[in-house]
């Protein structure tokens, strides 16, 4: 019974959140409104932690798993794909990592900076 | 052979299982990060579709189940980021900057990149969303004119990759806070990346989740100011 409230309450959400990406005309997906929302009754407290934390758990657990049969599409897209996979390649590898080290350290220096002034004033 | 499995409705999701659970155990035999078992499975899976010459279709027709759960699994991510809250509003100032400068660090690189390789607009704004969630990345590149197909398989490979490279990544250039690291994982690999992030810690996860929300609707406003452009 609790899996079936849990996983009711999930998807009222999910399905709230495809309402709203059908009337609102911008690139933004019903899992980001869902999100929204879902993070927004939990603060309010019309849903509980507990109404949801089991299957919510279950599913973000699983959740590497839901990105296998989009990944293996490459199979499919590989004829666009081969004409310019080069530079392609060699853009994604490193932007993806310069971002994450950009990300990363700023976040990180921030955080120590903002640390150090509530030593000194606090 | 190839007939029976292009039919049955649990092929699918029962190799990409198979798959997942090879890399679980190469990953646990080796403890190298090139093991990753959502490398694996995707190779694995890939491997076995060719051997039994069932095509793309027919295997999606069966595994898209997983995919279906997808967007729930995204909504719940509200959940390790409700049980942060109170760290995410002490921090809020390092987390913003931190998602800014990723954002404007992929979008300008992006750029740059494109110029060296003398892009078209449609090769360059095909690529100038592939940091972030793929929905939001589609829905970019079908507006600015890119190629939808390719931008979802660049999406994919940068989340993998992320998932892939975060804790090397993180180790070689000391990013040690748990709220960087989540922050750093998000921005640069989205949903993929998070699965990762999930791994190393609660903070690390709840920080990549609000990192792929908040990256995701500020690219939507930067690449379309960068895609004029080129």
């Amino acid at each position: 019974m609790k899996f079936i409230k849990q996983f009711g309450i999930i998807l009222s959400v999910t399905f709230i959140g495809e309402i709203l990406r059908f009337l609102i005309p911008l690139p933004i997906p019903a899992s980001i409104y869902g999100l929204i929302i879902m993070l927004f009754v939990l603060k309010i407290g019309i849903v509980k932690l507990e109404h949801v934390k089991n299957s919510a758990g279950f599913l973000i657990e699983i959740m590497p798993l839901m990105f296998i049969p989009a990944a293996v599409g490459i199979l499919a897209s590989w004829e666009v794909l081969k004409k310019i996979y080069i530079p392609i390649i060699f853009i994604t590898i490193t932007t993806t990592i310069i971002v994450m080290v950009v990300t990363g350290r700023i976040t990180q220096y921030t955080i120590r900076i903002d640390k150090r002034k509530e030593k000194i004033h606090g | 052979m190839g007939d029976l499995l292009c039919s049955s409705t649990f092929f699918g999701v029962f190799i990409s299982i198979m798959g997942y659970e090879l890399g679980l155990f190469l990953k646990k035999t080796f403890k190298k990060a090139v093991f990753n078992p959502l490398l694996i499975s995707i190779i694995f899976v890939i491997i076995v579709l060719l051997i039994f010459h069932v095509d793309y279709g027919s295997y999606n027709n069966s595994a898209k189940y997983l995919s279906y759960l997808l967007t729930p699994a995204t909504v719940c991510l509200a959940i390790p980021l409700y049980e942060q809250l109170e760290l995410l509003k002490r921090n809020v100032k390092a987390i913003i900057t931190g998602i800014v400068s990723g954002v404007l660090t992929s979008i300008g690189s992006i750029f740059l990149l494109s110029l060296l390789f003398h892009f078209t607009h449609e090769q360059y704004v095909t690529l100038l969303p592939k940091s972030i969630t793929t929905a939001i990345g589609m829905g970019i590149s079908e507006e600015l004119g890119g190629i939808v197909t390719i931008t979802v398989t660049v999406i994919i490979v940068t989340g993998v990759l992320g998932n892939i490279i975060a804790e090397p990544i993180c180790k070689i250039f000391h990013i040690e806070e748990p709220i960087a690291k989540g922050i750093a994982i998000g921005t640069a690999a989205h949903a993929i990346g998070t699965a990762k992030a999930m791994e190393m810690g609660e903070i690390e996860g709840a920080m990549s989740s609000l990192a792929i929300a908040v990256a995701g609707l500020m690219t939507v406003v930067g690449a379309s100011i960068f895609s004029n452009f080129i």
